[in-house]
């Protein structure tokens, strides 16, 4: 587990991406990290995997800082961030240089999935499209077994088949030790796998609800005029949704993208209604 | 599989456990697919898939033999289906009444209408 405590950061004086941030992660979970552009979770993220210092406040995995990088624990943390490079060498190579790093590497899952991905292990990465190389990464981090996966908008750049084979290899890499907290913007591609759902605004936690209590406590969808008077969050325009206090209402699948919107617009009337 | 953007995800993944059952896919006594086998065939988190079969074992429409997998009940196929057609007198038909009013269809014309399509089927 991970536990994030009044974590501070900020890249220039005065300015601080993150606020007070207290965060609390189990294994067993795929966390949805949402937010506005420049809300500070590829910040986060890169914190969580030992790449930035916070300016204050105390990120500890299992019980140990991560600021002091102790190689045991890297061993057990992957970050796929949004911007990479990988060097001009076949994909092969690449992974016998890296998979070292990380004692729980499964050379046969990285094969399957490098195959799976239309790949070939003799390829090499410098030729690749900016997709392809997406995947070569997607497969390595899928590979390496860590306890704690990090993703930030891995999705981006993959093709639309690509994004089902994603979905279906996160659903079979999910296990109860595993950690998983994606970052993105693309609700539609992922929301099938998301079961925790933290939102950034304004370098704070404005959220952190999971998907059960939300499913319990919110009713989305298409409300009668009479209903929408006691909306919670209404979109404008025909067909325009709802958010309502469930009540006695029938339960419906959380609208991820309508929930973030809702959390935006009216923060303090969601979260009384789920604390409750 | 294709999300209905209204209903639970689990609730959905029950429907797919229910028409599998109904079309004979699935019979009684036989072992189906394990939780990770349905979060991977339909996409969704394995705790997501949990629900479902926690779901269907509450209705006893599968059982779990520990440490072999989940089987379908020896009168599943029963129990499926009298959900199925409560479901159907209790949700589908009270709206297609309410739209025959609305559009003043008889239900001597739905009846035809019912008979042609016996006869189209064969």
């Amino acid at each position: 587990m991970i536990t994030l405590k009044d974590l501070e950061f900020g890249y220039s004086k005065g300015q601080k991406v993150l606020n007070g941030i207290s965060l609390h992660f189990e294994c067993g979970n795929i966390y949805g990290l949402f937010g506005k552009n420049g809300e500070g979770k590829t910040s986060l993220m890169k914190i969580m995997s030992g790449l930035l210092y916070p300016k204050r406040g105390a990120y500890s995995l299992e019980g140990t800082l991560v600021s002091t990088r102790k190689a045991y624990w890297l061993q057990q943390v992957f970050l796929v961030p949004e911007d990479f490079e990988l060097p001009n060498i076949p994909i092969s190579s690449y992974e016998n240089i890296n998979a070292p790093f990380y004692p729980n590497f499964s050379k046969s899952r990285f094969h399957e999935l490098i195959e799976e991905f239309g790949l070939r292990p003799k390829a090499n990465i410098g030729t690749l499209s900016f997709g392809q190389r997406k995947k070569v990464l997607i497969a390595f981090a899928l590979s390496t077994n860590t306890r704690f996966l990090f993703m930030d908008e891995p999705t981006n750049g993959l093709d639309i088949p690509s994004k089902s084979q994603f979905r279906r290899v996160m659903a079979s890499v999910a296990t109860d030790d595993k950690c998983i907290v994606i970052s993105t913007h693309q609700v539609r591609d992922l929301y099938s796998l998301i079961n925790h759902v933290m939102v950034l605004d304004h370098a704070k936690v404005v959220f952190d609800q999971s998907l059960a209590t939300v499913t319990d406590k919110l009713w989305f969808g298409k409300a009668s005029a009479e209903r929408k008077e006691g909306a919670l969050y209404s979109e404008t325009g025909l067909g325009g949704k709802s958010i309502l206090p469930k009540k006695g209402l029938e339960e419906t699948e959380v609208d991820l993208e309508l929930l973030f919107q809702g959390i935006l617009s009216a923060p303090n009337q969601i979260n009384s209604i789920l604390k409750r | 599989m294709d999300f209905d953007g209204s209903k639970p995800i689990y609730l959905q993944i029950v429907d797919f456990f229910y028409e599998n059952i109904l079309i004979r896919e699935w019979q009684e006594g036989e072992r189906i697919p394990s939780v990770r086998e349905i979060a991977v065939l339909v996409e969704v988190n394995p705790n997501t898939a949990i629900r479902a079969f926690n779901h269907l074992q509450e209705m006893e429409i599968i059982y779990n033999k520990r440490g072999i997998g989940y089987f379908v009940s020896e009168d599943g196929y029963q129990k499926v289906l009298s959900i199925r057609r409560n479901e159907f007198k209790e949700v589908v038909l009270p709206d297609v009444f309410k739209k025959m009013r609305l559009l003043d269809v008889t239900f001597e014309e739905v009846k035809s209408l019912y008979e042609q399509n016996l006869d189209e089927d064969k």
